[in-house]
């Protein structure tokens, strides 16, 4: 017994205090990038503006900074100045089959951490905070779910917002008129055009989707919050080394105020591709997650009977 | 590959709710049905109709006709499904285009049944002239020279041969306007595409959910070739066409 705890705390201090990945074996996506050279970074077309692509087709964004400086801070650890970065375009369909297969290494998107996800991948620390409300047009003067009723309400299909919504149905005793669209375009077009009252989905979501409308002061998000749902960076499960890169990486970030200059580049001032000041405050959940970074999921912040 | 299986998935309860994800699909696999089988009701007598014109003696009814087909048949599905949802209310009167868009009951079953079925016409209407064609020109004139009328023509001698004709490519057509109809969840159409997307995000158990939804897929198409080599064989005209059996 007293060998095994002395190993332990071997093994904690050696965690602790020996210069990471140079001592230790590689494992993992770690080794794979050693012996390969190359890292894949799974990217979004259009979820603006955590990771999408600009006029001239490059991926930019702030989950794609973040990224970048993980890839910054692996180079060196593994002494590969000369790492190539490739970049796999994912869909909210595929990009966990792609990390799983492991045709993506590292997906900077806009993904969601919840407990379903977690069976298939792990997820670095919770870099971005949403919350599911819904956008309305100013001239209905709706303020609250409770209006709705009997309504039209739009969201996007194979989205977390359809469950939401249903949830709420029940247990309010509201019955809408579920309207949807295939992809966030589409169900904002829903909105647009009458065809739905209220369109539900992610806030930041919703507030890009109105800045880049023809008429954005048309349009406001109201309504209480239906889920909270922090955003990470998606990695492979049990990946140890290559988790500890990445949240070390976001740590320092964190603790530099470095995060926060991003978050103010993209949602406090005006972006690429149309210069549009997305005008998206940091969430409070958010403030505290940089005080004390944490990767729970979803759940964890949405506590139901 | 690094995939968590989960068989039992499909009889898991969804959060928050009550039914399993294998209700989900149940309900996806029957708005499927009722869309295709609808939507072939329109096809085949639409496509019946525009068939028989295009082979009528007036030259008008005949570019009517190829108007009709290349029309529904030169435009993507998909295209033609946001068309009919998303521009032809917007053509109507203010009240009548907010009713239509906001009150009509099952507006989206009903737009995706008619376009599917629309579209599927054109393309029968294709194999029916083709089907009338492939007949010897003797067949009519002999009609005709019975004394029967030409409706009377084409009602008891050239379409009730014409339809034997065409029974193969109808079986393929049949089978594709089941495949056809996953693009109806575009437009919110509960059908089983739009289930099976629903199911993989919420579950997280994409490959089994796909694998499901192909196997239904396969059945209804498999089915559908079944049903019509039955009406084939139960219409067969001894000693023509199927003689070679």
């Amino acid at each position: 017994m007293i060998s095994l705890s002395r190993l332990l705390v071997a093994a904690a201090v050696s965690a602790a205090f020996v210069a990471p990945a140079a001592a230790q074996e590689l494992t993992g996506t770690m080794k794979k990038i050693k012996d390969s050279g190359a890292i894949t970074m799974g990217i979004r077309e259009a979820s603006y503006p955590l990771s999408y692509l600009d006029d001239k087709q490059q991926p930019i964004g702030y989950h794609i900074d973040v990224c970048n400086k993980i890839v910054d801070a692996i180079k060196a650890q593994l002494k590969l100045p000369a790492l190539k970065v490739q970049h796999q375009p994912v869909t909210s369909q595929n990009r966990i089959p792609l990390v799983t297969n492991g045709t993506v290494d590292i997906e900077c998107g806009s993904t969601t951490n919840n407990e379903a996800r977690q069976r298939q991948v792990a997820f670095g620390l919770t870099t971005f905070v949403t919350n599911v409300r819904m956008t309305v047009k100013k001239a209905s003067g709706i303020k609250s779910l409770s209006e709705l009723g009997g309504k039209p309400v739009a969201t996007t299909t194979g989205t977390t917002s359809v469950q939401l919504m249903r949830a709420h149905e029940k247990g309010k005793g509201i019955d809408f008129k579920e309207v949807y669209g295939k992809d966030h375009a589409d169900s904002f077009l829903l909105l647009e055009t009458d065809r739905a009252v209220a369109f539900v989905m992610d806030d930041n979501l919703l507030a890009g989707l109105i800045s880049t409308s023809k008429a954005p002061n048309d349009y406001a998000i109201v309504g209480e919050v239906l889920n909270v749902e922090p955003i990470a960076i998606m990695l492979r499960k049990e990946d140890t080394q290559f988790k500890k890169a990445v949240d070390d990486t976001i740590r320092g970030l964190m603790k530099s105020g470095e995060l926060e200059k991003l978050y103010a580049k993209w949602f406090m001032s005006p972006i690429p591709p149309k210069n549009v000041n997305m005008n998206f405050p940091m969430s409070d959940l958010l403030k505290q997650l940089i005080k004390s970074p944490a990767d729970a999921p979803a759940e964890a912040y949405n506590k139901k009977s | 590959m690094n995939y968590h299986w989960n068989w039992g998935i499909f009889f898991e309860q969804i959060k928050g709710g009550d039914e399993t994800y294998l209700d989900w699909l149940i309900t996806g696999f029957g708005w499927t049905v009722s869309v295709s089988l609808s939507a072939w009701v329109i096809a085949l007598l639409l496509g019946f109709l525009v068939g028989t014109i295009r082979t009528a003696p007036s030259p008008w009814l005949v570019r009517l006709g190829t108007a009709y087909v290349e029309l529904f048949r030169n435009v993507p599905l998909l295209v033609q499904m946001f068309l009919w949802f998303f521009v032809v209310p917007e053509l109507l009167p203010r009240d009548l285009a907010l009713w239509v868009k906001q009150d009509m009951p099952a507006k989206e079953f009903i737009t995706a049944t008619v376009c599917l079925g629309l579209f599927t016409s054109a393309r029968i209407a294709e194999q029916v002239r083709a089907g009338i064609g492939s007949l010897p020109r003797g067949q009519s004139m002999a009609g005709l020279a019975m004394g029967f009328t030409l409706a009377q023509t084409y009602r008891y001698v050239i379409l009730p041969m014409a339809f034997r004709i065409v029974i193969p490519p109808l079986t393929s057509e049949f089978m594709n306007i089941f495949k056809n109809s996953s693009v109806a969840f575009a437009i919110g159409v509960l059908e089983l595409t739009f289930q099976a997307r629903q199911m993989q995000e919420d579950s997280e158990q994409g490959i089994e959910t796909y694998l499901a939804v192909t196997v239904l897929y396969f059945a209804c198409a498999f089915i559908a070739n079944r049903v019509m080599a039955f009406i084939e064989k139960r219409t067969q005209v001894p000693g023509y066409i199927t003689s070679a059996k």
